[in-house]
């Protein structure tokens, strides 16, 4: 595989993923309180990251037709793995910060609705 | 050959992660700094994915899954600490 050909394969995914890294680093400033930030830097940073690792796993690929050497297998597999663990820590953890950042008090700001806090204050377990 | 996108891109990705700095010591409340931290970790994540294909190692992946699963265990602590009182 020639390595224009590569480049013209490499190129899209790293620019997708550097500018939804960016767009999720940009969101922390462009919204108002935690919810809504959070919304905008775990989706955009998940996505990003993703892209970044399809890119290093079409590298490696690319590498492995190239040279036939077996340490770019090992490595393709460990950016797959990568990429798994982040998909599932990343929602999990977001909404971990969601649940306790609404528990401790910290309530959505320029919302007309909170159905949770509603819920919580009629005594049911939410 | 095309090294050159990867560290490009680490470079970027690194001026990202400065930018987010600034939420993690000005975050009005600790959720936003918790916020902050867990992008960026993904951020670290992703510079490491990209320094490996630069320098070619193998290891520094396997460093960003274990980072990765680390700041999942400290977002699931804080996350925990902040609600406060014994496990549900």
């Amino acid at each position: 595989m020639s390595a224009f050909l590569m480049f013209l394969i490499l190129a899209p995914l790293l620019a997708v993923g550097v500018a939804f890294n960016i767009l999720g680093a940009v969101a922390l400033y462009r919204f108002p309180d935690v919810y809504t930030r959070m919304h905008g830097t775990t989706k955009c940073t998940t996505f990003g990251t993703l892209f970044i690792a399809f890119g290093a796993l079409a590298w490696s690929l690319g590498r492995l037709a190239a040279t036939g050497d077996g340490r770019f297998i090992t490595m393709a597999l460990h950016v797959g793995v990568a990429a798994v663990a982040l998909l599932v820590t990343n929602a999990t953890g977001a909404h971990a910060i969601a649940r306790a950042a609404h528990r401790s008090g910290v309530g959505p700001r320029q919302a007309v609705v909170d159905r949770l806090a509603e819920d919580r204050r009629k005594g049911g377990e939410a | 050959m095309n090294v050159f996108l990867f560290s490009w891109s680490a470079g970027i990705l690194g001026v990202a992660a400065v930018l987010v700095l600034g939420r993690l010591v000005g975050g009005p409340t600790i959720p936003d700094r918790v916020v902050a931290l867990d992008t960026m970790n993904t951020l670290a994540v992703a510079i490491m994915i990209l320094l490996a294909v630069v320098y070619d190692s193998v290891v520094m992946v396997d460093v960003a899954v274990v980072y990765a699963a680390l700041s999942f265990v400290t977002t699931l602590f804080i996350a925990r600490h902040l609600e406060g009182g014994t496990g549900r």
